[in-house]
C-alpha cells in the first residue's frame, strides 16, 4: 500500500515537471522573440558600419559610439575633443524625465490616495475615469494638446476673453509644453501603482500615529510614505523610463529647440537620411542608463527584503 | 468624592440615519479599570473611538478631568489607544514603535530611550527591542502595542478588544497581567470587550451596552448578581428567565406568582412594575429537591455532562425549561430522565427584572 502511494506520487511529480517545461515555452518564446532578439540586433547593429541610404554594411566599426562621445573635427583631429551635443541632449532628457516624474508624483499621489479611500463602487468609477483618455491613441492626444495650447488655441482664447491676459501666453515649443505633454502621457502610470499600494495601506496606522501625537504631516512623512514606498518607486520608474525615450511630446510640442533622446533615435531610422548604427548605439546607451537605475532599485529592494 | 477621569455627558453619535450611540452618560473614575461590555455592533467601540477622537460626536460632551475634549483632534488628546489589530508600524522596530509618541511630544532622544527601556521592562519585551513587528508572535505584538500606548504616560488608556486576537490560554494569562499593570501604573483603563468573562475578571466597574445605550453600570458582582434587565441577565453569564405574574412591587421587593401557582417574594430591579414579568435565577443557585418541598415542580428533560459540572434541564409544569448546574461529585444525586423533581431557590438568589 505505502509503496504504491509513494510510486504514484513520484510519477505524478515527473508528469508535472514535464508539463512545467511545456508551460514555460510561451514565456521563453516571448522573452526570446520580443526582448532578447531585438536587443541583440540593436547591440550588433551599433557596432556595424552605416550605409548612406539607411541600413548597415556588415563590417565592424566603433564609429557610432565615437560619433556620440567624440568630436574629431572635419579632418580627424587627434586627440579628439568631447562631443557635447549628444551628451547635452541626453542630459536634457534626464532632466525633462525627472521633472515629469516629479510632477506626476506630486499630482498622482493625492489622486491615488483619493481614489483608494473612496468606498466600493465609487473606486471603480474613479479608476475608470483616470483611464478613459488612454483609449485614444497617444499621437492623437498629443496633437490635440498642441491645438489646445497653441497661441491661437482655445486655452489662450479663453484666457484673453475672460480678460485675465491681453496677449496670448506662448506655451507651444517651450520646455513647459514638453513637460505638460509628458505629464499628461504618463500620469496614470504613476497613479495606478500608488493606488495599489495605498489600497493595501491599513488606515489604522494613521489613527495610531494621530493617537501618538503626530500631526498630519508627520504621519504622512513617517508612516504613510514608508508604507506606500514600493508603489511610489514603481510609479516613478514607470513614468521616468518612457519619458526618457519619449519622442512624440518633444517632437510635437517642444519643437527643434527641445530635442530629446527619443527624437534623436527616431531621426536615425526615419527615411533615407538616417544612420542606423548611430541610432542603435544611442539606444544602447539609453538602455544601459535605464538598467543602471533599475539595478540600483532592485538592490535597494533586496536590502529591505533581507531585514 | 473621587475624581472623575472621563465624564461622558448625554453623548449621541449618528451615521446618517443610523444612531450608533443614544444619549450615553457615563462617569469613569480616576485610576479605574472600566470596561465597556456588549455584543458586536452595540456601539462600544464607537464610544471608545469618540473618546480617542477618531469619531466626532453628533451631540453631547466628553470631559477629560474637567476639560471638554470633544472638539480636539486625536493628536491633541492626552489619551492613548491599544488597537484591536495593534496597528504597529510595520517598518519600525519595537523601540522605534514605542518611541514614536515620545518623540512627537518633543522628548529628546536620550530621555525617550530611557522611557522605552522602562516600558519594555514593564511588558517584559526587553530582549525584542530590535525586532520588527513581523518577527514577533501575536502575544508579543500585543505587548508592544501596550508598551507603545503606555510610554507617553497617558491620563487615560483606551483598549479596543486587545486580547481578541490571542488564543485562549494566552488570553487568560494576559488578563491578570493587564490588571496588574493598571494597578501598578495608576492609569485609568477603558477596556472594550464582548467577552463577559474577560470583563468580570479584570474590571473595577463594567458598563453593559446594547443598541447604543448603556443598560447597566456596576461592579462585576453587581452586574452578575443584580442584573437590571433581561438583556444584562442574559448577556452576563447564564441565567434562567422564569415568566411570572407580578402581584405587587414595594420597598425594593416584588411578590409574584410562579408557574404552577406558588407565591414568591424576591428583590426587584429598579423600575420593575406589576403585571407580567421575568425572574432571573442563575443555574448554580437552583437546588433540586423532593417534589413536594420545591417552589416549582418539573420533569427532568436531559442531562449534559460538562466535566466539573452537570447541567440538568428541567421542564416545570406550565413554564419554560430551567437549567440547573450541579457540581460533579460522587455523592451528588443525579435525577434520571422523566423523573419528577422539585426546584428550590432562595429569595436572595432570584431577581425580578425590568423587561
Amino acid at each position: 500500500m505505502a509503496g504504491g502511494v509513494v510510486e504514484k506520487s513520484t510519477s505524478n511529480t515527473s508528469t508535472y515537471a514535464g508539463l512545467g517545461v511545456f508551460m514555460m515555452l510561451p514565456a521563453w518564446a516571448i522573452i526570446g522573440f520580443f526582448l532578447v532578439l531585438p536587443v541583440a540586433t540593436m547591440l550588433i547593429y551599433s557596432f556595424l558600419t552605416k550605409e548612406f541610404r539607411g541600413g548597415v554594411i556588415w563590417e565592424f566599426s566603433l564609429a557610432a559610439y565615437d560619433q556620440f562621445f567624440f568630436d574629431r573635427g572635419l579632418f580627424g583631429d587627434d586627440p579628439a575633443r568631447i562631443e557635447w551635443t549628444y551628451i547635452l541632449i541626453f542630459w536634457r532628457s534626464i532632466w525633462q524625465a525627472g521633472m515629469a516624474t516629479f510632477f506626476c508624483l506630486l499630482v498622482g499621489f493625492p489622486t491615488a490616495w483619493f481614489i483608494a479611500t473612496r468606498t466600493g463602487a465609487n473606486k471603480s468609477v474613479w479608476l475608470f475615469l483616470i483611464t478613459i483618455p488612454y483609449w485614444v491613441n497617444l499621437l492623437i492626444r498629443t496633437i490635440s494638446m498642441k491645438f489646445l495650447i497653441r497661441d491661437t488655441g482655445p486655452l489662450n482664447e479663453w484666457l484673453m476673453a475672460s480678460g485675465l491676459i491681453s496677449d496670448p501666453i506662448h506655451i507651444i515649443n517651450t520646455n513647459f509644453a514638453v513637460q505638460l505633454g509628458l505629464f499628461y502621457s504618463y500620469l496614470p502610470f504613476m497613479v495606478l501603482p500608488i493606488y495599489a499600494s495605498v489600497e493595501r495601506y491599513n488606515l489604522a496606522f494613521s489613527e495610531a500615529a494621530a493617537d501618538l501625537y503626530a500631526t498630519q504631516w508627520t504621519t504622512l512623512r513617517l508612516v504613510i510614505l514608508p508604507a506606500v514606498k514600493p508603489g511610489i518607486i514603481a510609479g516613478c520608474i514607470l513614468v521616468f523610463v518612457p519619458s526618457m525615450g519619449a519622442f512624440l511630446a518633444p517632437d510635437l510640442l517642444g519643437g527643434a529647440k527641445n530635442f530629446m533622446i527619443g527624437s534623436l533615435i527616431e531621426e536615425q531610422f526615419k527615411g533615407n537620411a538616417g544612420n542606423w548604427p548611430f541610432g542603435a548605439a544611442v539606444s544602447m546607451i539609453l538602455l544601459s542608463m535605464v538598467l543602471i537605475v533599475l539595478t540600483f532599485y532592485a538592490r535597494q529592494q533586496g536590502k529591505e527584503g533581507a531585514h | 468624592m473621587t475624581d472623575i477621569a472621563v465624564d461622558i455627558i448625554d453623548l449621541t453619535k449618528c451615521y446618517g440615519d443610523f444612531v450608533a450611540l443614544k444619549n450615553v452618560s457615563l462617569g469613569i473614575q480616576d485610576n479605574e479599570f472600566f470596561t465597556l461590555l456588549g455584543p458586536s455592533g452595540c456601539g462600544k467601540t464607537t464610544l471608545l473611538r469618540t473618546i480617542a477622537g477618531f469619531e466626532d460626536v453628533s451631540q453631547g460632551a466628553i470631559r477629560l478631568y474637567g476639560e471638554d475634549i470633544a472638539g480636539l483632534p486625536p493628536n491633541k488628546r492626552p489619551v492613548n489607544t491599544v488597537f484591536q489589530q495593534y496597528a504597529l508600524f510595520p517598518h519600525m522596530n519595537v523601540t522605534q514603535n514605542v518611541m514614536f509618541g515620545l518623540l512627537r511630544l518633543g522628548q529628546g532622544d536620550a530621555t525617550a530611550r530611557k522611557r522605552v527601556t522602562e516600558v519594555l521592562e514593564l511588558v517584559q519585551l526587553t530582549r525584542f527591542a530590535d525586532r520588527l513587528p513581523s518577527q514577533l508572535s501575536g502575544g508579543q505584538q500585543q505587548r508592544v502595542a501596550l508598551a507603545r500606548a503606555l510610554a507617553p504616560n497617558p491620563k487615560v488608556l483606551l483598549l479596543d478588544e486587545p486580547l481578541s486576537a490571542l488564543d485562549l490560554k494566552l488570553r487568560q494569562a494576559v488578563r491578570l497581567e493587564l490588571k496588574q499593570i493598571q494597578q501598578d501604573t495608576g492609569i485609568t483603563f477603558i477596556f472594550v470587550t464582548h467577552d463577559q468573562e474577560e470583563a468580570l475578571t479584570m474590571s473595577d466597574r463594567i458598563a453593559v451596552i446594547n443598541d447604543g445605550q448603556v443598560q447597566q453600570v456596576g461592579t462585576p458582582r453587581e452586574i452578575y448578581e443584580a442584573p437590571q434587565n433581561k438583556f444584562v441577565a442574559n448577556f452576563i453569564g447564564e441565567t434562567n428567565l422564569i415568566g411570572v405574574t407580578v402581584v405587587d412591587v414595594s420597598g425594593g421587593n416584588a411578590t409574584c406568582t410562579l408557574p404552577g401557582g406558588a407565591q414568591f417574594t424576591c428583590p426587584a430591579a429598579m423600575g420593575a412594575t406589576a403585571g407580567p414579568g421575568h425572574l432571573s435565577i442563575r443555574p448554580e443557585r437552583v437546588a433540586i429537591t423532593a417534589p413536594e418541598t420545591g417552589v416549582l415542580q418539573g420533569v427532568v428533560a436531559r442531562q449534559v455532562y460538562l466535566g466539573t459540572d452537570m447541567h440538568i434541564d428541567i421542564t416545570p409544569t406550565g413554564g419554560e425549561t430551567i437549567t440547573v448546574r450541579l457540581q460533579n461529585s460522587e455523592t451528588t444525586h443525579i435525577p434520571g430522565n422523566g423523573e419528577l423533581v422539585g426546584l428550590n431557590f432562595e429569595a436572595g438568589s432570584a431577581r425580578l427584572l425590568v423587561d
